[in-house]
């Protein structure tokens, strides 16, 4: 028998009443730890007790990284189209309706122009939650457009990586994105316009063999995954368990394939004094 | 023949069938000759409504024919001479990427493609044409060689994929292949990359940025194969007939999406049924591409090279 008993028959919240977990008031971390979460966000949506970095998008990494929350934000309508009339289970026309209206974003990267303690700064930043941050059409031109815009005002680009790869369901469209990314990096490099690579949780396939790994700086969060192949991929080939830590931000630093990690609290400062090294 | 593919097979019975009655007609006085003439249309009307009507899975199947010429196939065909050159300098030789010099009509070209293996000990050779970053490393140290000496570059691409394993992400995949990309658009030489077998994803882009990207009539090149698409989105390995119409993969797709420059077109029944034909083809594209290609400046080169690449994909705004 049950120690209470419900009074009123059957509970009806509204859905638009419900209130969504993540925005609680309390965030467990995967090591068990409790935080708050103004704490967290206070903190960079670091945990202080266990420095796990929680997952984020670009609407927190722009508050992170820009002055009082001020950007400019670049090709913000830019859409997918569906140029293949893909179709697997669903049709990606029904994903990108669903991701849109789960996300409210318009696509998995979003990039911006504003001020970084007072510095210029382009900022390109991918959202996971929108199809695994995966690159199609509309990531591949919006990163190009960002590094055009970096190079037309000779101002230093971050790119913020978050993603599992190329877009499946744009297909030969998706893989050339690597190409044309890769191509106005080779230009930045020439004009001799810093570019910051960040690699956060998890970067991944076609976005780590292009763009992510050509920073003139590669930094990465602690703790992330990153990789060329995942790792159910690669345990499937060679038959068996992989070693303890592989493809984490640390496993690639010790590797020589990563400048240096970088706590998401101190991710601003540290790559202001970076820049400003280079301009004095 | 052994190795024939399902849709191969009516064909060759026929034609066993047609040697038989030609031995027949010359053994024997019997006039047959009405009855091979008769088999000979049937089988030319069958190889016709089976190969201009071939699906896209038909087509994958085809370019990884065991039979298929490889690499090395065309190097040796098509080159009066050819040093092959080995080593990344730095850890090793990777024996799924080949590269060397060699001499087309009197003209000195860098040669570079993924390799596969004949049987099974050549495959284990090979790694099955699965790069790990010192084939993508030599690549890229063959093409700078390539471009200190002004030669061209030809980049034969055929592989399933980069190697997904333990030492490859140790070394760098990823970075190996991201700085290939990078670093091929900026060569001052003029770069000419073929697909002749599987272009499995950023394993093929590896070393196909190029001035003209071309692929043979019956190949594929995507972001990903059709059976490993079936396993992650429809999470079954079944699914791969389907899954190639959707990535829509084949040379004809991707010149429609203008992703690529040029079809290379194959003899009846697919590129293994006559390699002189075929390697004459792409000898042919070869010179006749690159003497284009050298009209222009490097400057020009490089900067439509980046120019078609920095159009390519369909979006909305």
């Amino acid at each position: 028998m049950a120690w209470f008993t419900r009074k009123e028959k059957g509970i009806n919240t509204p859905t638009t009443q419900k209130k969504d977990s993540p925005e609680g008031l309390w965030y467990k971390t995967p090591s068990g730890k409790i935080v708050h979460m103004k704490q967290l966000k206070n903190n960079a949506y670091v945990s202080p007790d266990d420095n796990h970095h929680v997952r984020i998008g670009s609407k927190e990494y722009f508050e992170i990284i820009f002055d009082e929350n001020k950007f400019k934000e670049l090709d913000a309508d830019m859409t997918s189209a569906d140029p293949l009339n893909f179709k697997d289970k669903k049709s990606y026309l029904e994903r990108l309706e669903a991701s849109k209206k789960k996300t409210g974003l318009k696509d998995a990267v979003r990039s911006a122009h504003g001020k970084m303690n007072g510095m210029p700064i382009v900022v390109s930043c991918m959202d996971f939650s929108f199809i695994g941050g995966s690159m199609g059409s509309v990531v591949g031109e919006k990163i190009a457009r960002a590094i055009d815009y970096a190079l037309k005002t000779k101002t230093p680009f971050l790119m913020i990586s978050k993603s599992g790869g190329a877009r499946m369901m744009e297909a030969g469209y998706s893989l050339m994105q690597l190409g044309k990314t890769t191509a106005k990096l080779a230009l930045l490099s020439e004009a001799k316009v810093p570019f910051i690579s960040l690699l956060t949780d998890p970067t991944t396939g076609g976005v780590t063999a292009s763009f992510a790994m050509l920073g003139d700086f590669n930094i990465a969060e602690p703790g992330s995954l990153i990789g060329f192949a995942g790792p159910r991929v690669i345990r499937e080939t060679i038959g068996k368990d992989l070693p303890k830590g592989f493809q984490s931000a640390e496993f690639l630093l010790e590797h020589g394939f990563i400048d240096f990690i970088v706590n998401r609290n101190e991710l601003k400062n540290t790559i202001t004094t970076l820049l400003r090294m280079l301009q004095n | 023949m052994s190795n024939l593919l399902d849709f191969e097979k009516p064909i060759a019975e026929l034609e066993a069938k047609l040697k038989e009655m030609q031995t027949m007609a010359e053994d024997n006085d019997v006039d047959i000759h009405e009855a091979i003439i008769s088999l000979e249309k049937k089988i030319d009307e069958l190889k016709v409504n089976t190969f201009k009507n071939l699906t896209r899975w038909q087509r994958v199947q085809l370019s990884r024919h065991p039979d298929r010429p490889y690499t090395l196939d065309y190097i040796y065909e098509i080159t009066s001479d050819f040093i092959e050159l080995h080593g990344d300098r730095n850890v090793k030789d990777d024996k799924a990427m080949v590269g060397g010099l060699g001499t087309i009509d009197g003209k000195t070209f860098m040669l570079i493609g993924q390799q596969k293996g004949r049987n099974t000990k050549q495959r284990q050779m090979r790694n099955f044409g699965m790069s790990n970053p010192s084939g993508y490393r030599k690549a890229l140290r063959l093409m700078k060689l390539a471009e200190k000496f002004g030669k061209p570059i030809v980049c034969l691409i055929d592989t399933p994929g980069a190697y997904p394993g333990i030492e490859a992400e140790q070394r760098g995949q990823a970075e190996a292949i991201a700085r290939n990309l990078k670093e091929m658009f900026m060569l001052k030489v003029p770069v000419i990359c073929i697909i002749i077998g599987e272009g499995a994803s950023g394993g093929a882009l590896g070393i196909a940025i190029g001035d003209r990207v071309l692929m043979l009539e019956n190949t594929w090149y995507s972001v990903i194969s059709p059976e490993s698409c079936s396993s992650i989105l429809w999470r079954n390995w079944d699914q791969k007939e389907q899954a190639a119409e959707a990535l829509k993969p084949t040379a004809e797709d991707m010149k429609k999406a203008k992703l690529i420059d040029g079809i290379i077109e194959e003899p009846m029944g697919g590129a293994h049924n006559d390699f002189k034909f075929i390697t004459a083809k792409v000898k042919d594209v070869i010179l006749k591409e690159t003497a284009k290609l050298e009209k222009l400046s490097p400057e020009k080169r490089i900067e439509k090279r980046i120019d078609k690449f920095g159009s390519m994909g369909v979006f909305v705004e």
